[in-house]
């Protein structure tokens, strides 16, 4: 390990500060959005009294899985035992930070009242997997926080790998968290399904990969700092298992809710009739999503090939983001069933398909989460040590005698 | 009278000197009388609150009293809207017809059979589960059971997540979307938080033991919605489940819901 240094970036190219900048703006106008959105109420959103969570929610949820996905790299360090991992685990806990705090700030800027914070913070229903989630996303915080001061420490390094097992631990019983947030809503045809939390797991492999990859990708790039092939090779693998995994999950949950006669309907909306949200998961989960990211990993002629990579994650965060889509905002636009079997209406739209259509303020709030995940990234590579001076396959390789 | 008593309170609170200063002995045995006068004026209440259910607004709700309804279908007519538009007015909701925002806290649900044809409407409001899925998912305690049975949201302290919305199985909640004005008095409700239908918990707390939708329909003649305490085997309420028998919607989710239908 003696031939990895590790050292900031220098914060004082044109570069740095055009990024800086930039997702600093977008970060602005995503927190003026919320502001407005606050002072007027959600009547300027999409949402309603029938699609009640929305685009940010969307883009919470997903970076909130992605976090813990990120951390990932960290894991198979620490816990498995990969050390020509090791190099990449202080930035995998950085970005795991970062997503976190980008997922909260959409999720919290989103509420009716989020003024009201200090409620939530300080009187808790423990029946709720929503307050669950509070001190599991606090929790992630500080374990993470301690175990990427511990390997960045010198003195502290020997703790690191234990520190390394109960994150791990922790971010597997997060997503899991997350995902029963849908898994337990047992009236809403889409979901109450057990498989919804191991299925959150594995989407947040491969959501945290992606974005660990261009973040890494980026980060070596724009520094001109070597990385080599072995290590993406090594990623990009890992990336088409997760892939691959998504699918095989997203496969059992329709058949195994297409065996049950009950489900029939909510089935052939999402899968058939859906308008939008079919399109969506056929064109945006399963194609840009699956299919195409999958091709590109195992075709031979694109193994080397950077720019392959990039597009094959950006396809990989394009086509999560439609999944979460369909999975949040398609599950309840199925209309509930108060009575199986019947047709019912009613002035409140019971038993009507509700579209919904994403307002302007809500878009730039999501986008502002990703801003602030990578502004974080940004500032923390900028401030501390969290990226090896070189990650070339020489350097590699001798971690790996 | 409270005042007067509140007075004598305070004075018997005060340090003895002050009393002395200010209680000549004509004043003590004037006290005295109030007192034994309260005790009198009072007890016939204890003894009220005891049969009609009507609570001091001093003392907790028990689980004595489960309030519910009951609501007979085949009394219901489809062109009828007269509860709907009496809980708009008991709790100045007046949804503007088509928004998709605007809280409903009852409206009129028609249910067809589509192998025969055979339609039915009724009402449909929050159905005041004992188990209630809202209770359980928001993360902050602000919906909450009383202990009779009302589901209620505590408005001080809903943040808005709306996850209440996502866990009820009946719709049943709507989320204040924009600036409220002209709010009633006692039906708060703001900008950001969730409502839903109370059971008219103010006419229940004030001992009038009805909900407007009931009232209304009674007006109109058709008696289809019936209030009164699920616990009580003498109430109107009990006595039509016990004799015709009800059913939930939704009876397969095991909430046992304090709003119960006859004729579906």
């Amino acid at each position: 390990m003696e031939t990895v240094r590790y050292s900031s970036i220098a914060a004082n190219s044109a570069k740095f500060w055009a990024l800086l900048i930039g997702l600093g703006s977008i970060t602005l106008i995503g927190l003026l959005s919320a502001h407005h959105m606050e002072v007027e109420g959600h009547i300027i959103s999409g949402m309603n009294n029938q699609i009640v969570w929305g685009l940010p929610h969307v883009f919470a949820i997903f970076l909130i899985v992605a976090a813990s996905g990120a951390l990932n790299v960290a894991s198979i360090a620490s816990v498995f035992g990969k050390v020509e991992y090791k190099p990449l685990a202080r930035l995998s806990a950085l970005l795991a930070l970062a997503l976190l705090a980008g997922g909260l700030a959409v999720l919290v800027l989103d509420l009716g009242r989020p003024d009201r914070l200090i409620v939530a913070m300080t009187v808790y229903n423990f029946k709720s997997i929503f307050a669950w989630n509070i001190f599991l996303y606090t929790g992630f915080f500080v374990i993470v926080g301690i175990y990427l001061w511990w390997m960045m420490d010198y003195s502290m390094q020997k703790y690191s790998k234990k520190a390394g097992l109960v994150a791990f631990i922790w971010r597997v019983i997060l997503t899991t968290g997350t995902g029963s947030i849908f898994g337990f809503l047992v009236a809403r045809s889409a979901y109450d399904t057990a498989m919804l939390a191991p299925m959150f797991i594995i989407m947040s492999f491969a959501f945290g990969m992606a974005f660990y990859i261009l973040v890494l990708l980026a980060a070596y790039s724009w520094t001109n700092r070597p990385l080599g092939d072995f290590i993406l090779n090594k990623l990009r693998s890992l990336l088409g298992v997760f892939i691959a995994s998504i699918m095989y999950f997203v496969v059992v949950y329709h058949l195994t809710n297409l065996y049950a006669t009950e489900h029939h309907q909510v089935q052939k909306f999402l899968l058939l009739e859906g308008g939008s949200y079919t399109a969506m998961f056929w064109i945006g989960q399963v194609i840009i999503g699956g299919l195409i990211p999958l091709a590109l990993i195992y075709m031979p002629q694109t193994k080397n090939c950077r720019k392959t990579l990039v597009a094959v994650c950006t396809m990989v965060i394009l086509g999560g983001l439609a999944q979460v889509y369909v999975i949040v905002i398609g599950g309840q636009a199925f209309p509930l069933e108060l009575f199986p079997g019947m047709e019912i209406s009613s002035s409140f739209f019971d038993g009507q398909v509700i579209q919904y259509i994403p307002s302007i303020w809500e878009i730039l709030l999501g986008i502002a989460g990703v801003a602030i995940a990578l502004l974080l990234v940004t500032v923390g590579v900028a401030v501390l040590d969290f990226l090896p001076d070189s990650l070339s396959d020489k350097i590699t390789a001798e971690i790996k005698k | 009278m409270n005042k007067v008593v509140t007075k004598a309170y305070q004075l018997l609170r005060q340090p003895k000197a002050k009393v002395e200063q200010e209680i000549d002995q004509s004043k003590r045995s004037f006290v005295g009388g109030l007192v034994g006068a309260s005790g009198l004026a009072i007890a016939p209440g204890v003894m009220l609150y005891e049969t009609a259910s009507a609570k001091p607004a001093d003392q907790p709700v028990t689980n004595a009293v489960r309030w519910g309804m009951l609501v007979n279908v085949n009394q219901c007519t489809e062109d009828c809207n007269a509860c709907v538009t009496a809980c708009n007015d008991e709790h100045g909701l007046w949804p503007e017809e088509g928004s998709t925002t605007d809280s409903q806290w009852i409206r009129k649900l028609t249910v067809k059979d589509p192998t025969t044809n055979h339609s039915k409407s009724f009402p449909v409001m929050c159905q005041h589960c004992e188990h209630p899925p809202c209770v359980d998912v928001c993360p902050t305690r602000a919906s909450f059971k009383r202990e009779d049975g009302i589901v209620l949201v505590n408005m001080h302290t809903c943040i808005g997540c709306r996850y209440c919305m996502m866990a009820c199985p009946y719709k049943a909640r709507s989320f204040v979307h924009e600036v409220l004005e002209n709010q009633l008095p006692s039906t708060p409700r703001g900008k950001g938080c969730v409502d839903s239908c109370n059971m008219c918990v103010h006419k229940v707390d004030a001992g009038e033991n009805t909900t407007a939708c009931a009232e209304a329909c009674a007006t109109d003649g058709h008696q289809a919605i019936v209030f009164g305490d699920l616990n009580d085997p003498e109430s109107e309420i009990s006595k039509s489940l016990r004799d015709f028998g009800g059913t939930q919607i939704r009876a397969d989710l095991g909430l046992n819901t304090g709003v119960r239908y006859q004729g579906i």
